[in-house]
């Protein structure tokens, strides 16, 4: 048990965004004591890997609305959203979250947030997309 | 009143937000009222008309502009030119609309006595086509002139449909301002705030705070700006930032509800919360006197 008490300090120190690479290596080293372990390592990789990956969203920007409009987020949970825009090159920008990307049709943006504060935040398309543009909005509710 | 109270006045008086004085041509009787320097000359600042624009929040959205034109041409003394900060026209998909749209508006404002007209866009105007039909119509969008002794710099903020100046700006902008004295009478004109003034609404400019670093060095700075259709008096440091009323209609206090959607019409008092500014530009000291001046006396 004292490897996985050392492991966890290890993922809770390194925080979310560094962990991927973490979890890669720390899996590989486990391995044969996981097979040792047998069954009771398992779950131990898979805690290990719910908590280093965040929530992952997929939000389509479309003229003129997001979809969804409105993502709703625990508090202290770290979100991923993933952007697409189908037709024209579209803005995300969560004023409140400081995160902000282009989303460029053909490609996926990425963007990620920890919700460390609690209420109902507006994000927008900062990129000027047509006649609907300033209606194109929505929200983050985080509780 | 002397000078230095005479500026704390002007600057609290805009800071405030209030009418310095009422009257059309009042500005000029209350800065002699006070004692000091009569002003050096008057601009006019005309903000987002949206021409193009139909809507309850203005049922009288053709009828707006011409009212506007009317009373600027009833003041009592004319002002040396007019400045139009951004969104002459509603933003169209349509780029043949576009441009007629800006020919409109092209046509309504020879009405102006004044015939010394500055443009600049705003993302109506521009955002969609990188200000292809704004140039075509109203000339460059990022310029500078000088008058009686002030130098104007007008930014373009918009024709990046992304709100950014962009850095080949920002370098004219250094290089512009590496000639000119620290103490030089600088007035910046653009349509969007240079500052983060509500971001949630997309009332910002992606790089503005860069502009602000290249202006902070100069002593005597003051910005004009639209894109808010209210009245707004913010500083950055020593530098006043003052936006203007729209003509079309008026948008809410930042932040105040959730969505940012046009004030609806009051039928009571039309034309509520429209209007445009004059501005008594003073060389001892250097300040502004801003006058908020309605589109229709009701």
């Amino acid at each position: 048990m004292a490897i996985d008490h050392e492991r966890r300090s290890l993922i809770g120190a390194a925080g979310a965004c560094a962990l991927a690479p973490i979890v890669t290596r720390g899996a590989a080293a486990l391995a044969p004591f996981v097979a040792r372990g047998g069954a009771a390592g398992a779950p131990l990789l898979a805690r290990a890997a719910s908590a280093a990956a965040p929530r992952v969203v997929k939000v389509v920007a479309k003229k003129f609305v997001y979809v969804p409009n409105e993502i709703r987020v625990r508090s202290g949970e770290t979100v991923e959203l993933q952007l697409t825009a189908p037709e024209v090159p579209m803005g995300f920008n969560l004023p409140d979250f400081g995160v902000r990307t282009d989303v460029m049709p053909g490609k996926v943006a990425k963007v990620r947030f920890t919700a460390d504060k609690a209420g109902t935040f507006t994000f927008l398309c900062d990129v000027f997309c047509g006649t609907g543009h300033e209606d194109m909005s929505g929200t983050v509710v985080v509780t | 009143m002397n000078d230095f109270d005479r500026r704390q006045f002007l600057q609290l008086a805009g800071l405030g937000g209030v009418v310095l004085v009422s009257a059309a041509t009042g500005a000029a009787r209350a800065a002699d009222a006070m004692g000091g320097a009569p002003e050096d000359f008057w601009f006019v600042q005309l903000s987002d008309l949206h021409w193009g624009f139909e809507g309850p929040p203005n049922p009288d959205a053709k009828g707006t502009l011409p009212k506007a034109i009317a009373a600027v041409n009833a003041l009592e003394r004319q002002p040396d030119f007019v400045i139009f900060t951004g969104d002459l026209t509603h933003t169209t998909d349509d780029p043949r609309e576009r441009r007629k749209r800006m020919a409109d508006v092209r046509a309504m404002v020879g009405d102006l006595k004044v015939k010394t007209l500055r443009f600049i866009p705003g993302e109506h105007d521009a955002s969609l086509d990188n200000g292809k039909a704004f140039i075509e119509n109203f000339g460059e969008t990022h310029y500078t002139f000088d008058h009686k002794g002030v130098h104007f710099i007008v930014l373009d903020n918009v024709s990046d449909p992304g709100a950014s100046l962009g850095q080949a700006q920002l370098d004219w902008l250094a290089a512009d301002l590496r000639a000119q004295p620290a103490d030089a009478r600088i007035v910046v004109f653009t349509h969007r705030p240079l500052f983060d003034l509500y971001p949630q609404w997309d009332w910002a400019t992606r790089d503005g705070a860069k502009a602000v670093d290249l202006l902070m060095p100069h002593a005597n700075v003051t910005v004009f700006y639209g894109h808010i259709h209210q009245e707004n008096h913010h500083m950055t440091g020593h530098i006043a930032h003052h936006s203007a009323k729209s003509l079309i209609f008026a948008l809410p206090a930042p932040g105040s509800q959730p969505k940012r959607t046009p004030l609806p019409w009051d039928a009571e008092h039309p034309y509520q919360g429209l209007g445009f500014r004059e501005v008594a530009a003073h060389r001892t000291p250097v300040d502004y006197a801003l006058t908020e001046l309605p589109v229709a006396k009701g």
